[in-house]
């Protein structure tokens, strides 16, 4: 896909990878990286909600299913960039390291911080989706037919 | 007559204060946390995000422990908080087709792509209380296989090339949301879904059985059911593309129908589709029961004059928070109401008894 090749996608990929962090994660690695950069608040974290919608007969129609708690926030960076955070639940502290990230992503630092948190965040959400569908896999029915004893 | 308003307001704060320490209970025992809640008795977590219509497992754990595990009352909580949230906006539509799924099981074809996955599921065991966990365990640990990459399709694509289930076809209309708007008839199928999805799973569930019982029957098969987490995606317009903003876990079930053919339609087998929050499946068949029932219209069916088939009894009475909003307001004080009843029934009493008297003397 060419797609995921222009910056638009990586910085989606990452930041899909940010949103789907376990709570405090990303905060956590993100220290692990010295003192955090000086930033100035867009707009402080904000609590609110975002309508989920479902298809019907999961093709069709579209209907409103009910709703999520999502936290945004977003803020510069001295240098200029501005990082965005947009996650489910009620998380302001994890907003604001999602948001730092996305932000230093766009810095000379990008190399080191996908090193850093973006990479191992991914290969664990990579383990966790694996160990689940494993689970999963070993509940699966293997039909088999009992051989009748006629000819 | 002139009723006293006030003079209740030592009486409810005391009434509060005994909840609170009726809530905690026994002290000896440990409190439970509501982390444990959400880990421990997330069926219940579940289903108050389900009929509250917020997904977020630590607010309904809360709710459950605040509302002493009356789940309605949690799913009344919930419902409030939620009107104090601003609307970020709305989600593009969840594409189940990339599920990552616990459980896939589908009654109606054994050897399928993906395969029959049970998942932690109540099926097949014995419903013998078990004491072992009324003691303190080891950790129980579930057996891993390796798990095959790939899609798992929907049932209803192998039954659609054949041409004989009706489609499900693509559709970019708004819909409509009735958390915005009052919810008013004709409802169309996208407002009936919104409100089954938040509909009480028991409610939902007696009238489900009614179609099975013969009420509008139309000889449902569970054509697929899946639950698993789905990512959620929402176009953010600062950015000016959609991302990833988390996962939920949903229970989908499409129900594949015995269809006669009608004026309109030729032989086939049409869908319901049942979509809630959660794992919970009996909602979500039952969703997908009474979805199809309600569709009789637009299939060119008979009304047979069964409940399940009445949108407006069934929508106007599916939602439990106003049910029971309407339910427990009569135990509220309603002394000048009664006090009228009472001056009309002796007043009437009294015309009553002139009568026997002036017909006895006649």
């Amino acid at each position: 896909m060419k797609d995921s090749f222009s910056p638009n996608m990586q910085r989606r990929a990452w930041m899909s990878v940010l949103a789907k962090a376990p709570e405090g994660r990303v905060a956590a690695l993100l220290d692990t990286m010295g003192a955090r950069p000086d930033f100035t608040w867009l707009r402080a974290p904000e609590i609110g909600s975002a309508m989920v919608r479902g298809r019907a007969g999961a093709t069709g129609g579209a209907f409103n299913l009910g709703e999520v708690t999502v936290t945004r926030c977003a803020l510069s960076l001295p240098s200029g960039e501005v990082g965005h955070a947009y996650i489910k639940g009620r998380r302001k502290a994890c907003a604001e390291a999602a948001a730092l990230v996305d932000g230093l992503m766009q810095t000379a630092q990008a190399e080191a911080v996908q090193t850093h948190i973006i990479d191992p965040l991914e290969a664990e959400q990579q383990a966790a989706r694996a160990a689940r569908a494993a689970k999963a896999a070993a509940t699966k029915v293997d039909f088999f037919t009992m051989v009748r004893g006629e000819d | 007559m002139y009723v006293a308003v006030k003079g209740g307001e030592r009486a409810i704060e005391s009434a509060h204060a005994w909840l609170a320490e009726e809530r905690r209970g026994d002290l000896n025992i440990a409190e439970l946390s509501v982390a444990q809640i959400r880990e421990q008795l997330s069926l219940a977590v579940d289903r108050v995000m389900a009929e509250g219509s917020l997904y977020d497992p630590d607010l309904a754990a809360l709710a459950i422990k605040q509302s002493r595990g009356d789940l309605i009352e949690a799913i009344f909580l919930i419902r409030a908080y939620r009107t104090t949230l601003p609307r970020f906006g709305a989600t593009e539509p969840i594409d189940t087709g990339a599920m990552a799924c616990d459980r896939r099981i589908s009654a109606t074809f054994k050897d399928l792509p993906g395969g029959q996955v049970l998942g932690p599921t109540f099926d097949y065991t014995h419903r013998l209380l078990d004491f072992k966990l009324a003691a303190d365990g080891d950790a129980p640990e579930a057996p891993m296989r390796e798990a095959e990459i790939g899609e798992v399709p929907h049932v209803t694509e192998f039954l659609n090339r054949e041409g004989l289930i009706e489609e499900a076809p693509h559709d970019t209309a708004e819909p409509p949301d009735l958390t915005r708007a009052p919810l008013e008839l004709p409802a169309n199928r996208a407002l009936r879904l919104q409100a089954l999805s938040r509909a009480d799973e028991g409610f939902t569930l007696g009238l489900a059985y009614s179609t099975q019982r013969g009420y509008a029957r139309n000889h449902a098969f569970v054509g697929e059911l899946r639950i698993g987490s789905v990512p959620v995606e929402m176009d953010i317009p600062e950015l000016g593309f959609a991302l990833e903003i988390g996962e939920v876990t949903l229970t989908e079930c499409e129900t594949v129908n015995q269809f006669m053919g009608s004026k309109t339609e030729p032989p086939q087998f049409t869908r319901g589709y049942g979509l809630v929050f959660g794992q919970s499946e009996r909602k979500a068949i039952s969703m997908a029961l009474v979805d199809r029932a309600l569709r009789w219209e637009e299939l060119g069916e008979d009304n047979q004059g069964a409940p399940a088939q009445d949108t407006e009894f069934v929508l106007y009475h599916a939602d439990n928070i106003q049910a029971t909003g309407f339910l427990e307001h009569i135990k509220l004080p309603h002394y000048v109401d009664f006090q009228a009843e009472l001056e009309l029934v002796r007043k009437l009493r009294a015309e009553a008894d002139a009568g026997h008297v002036q017909e006895a003397a006649e």
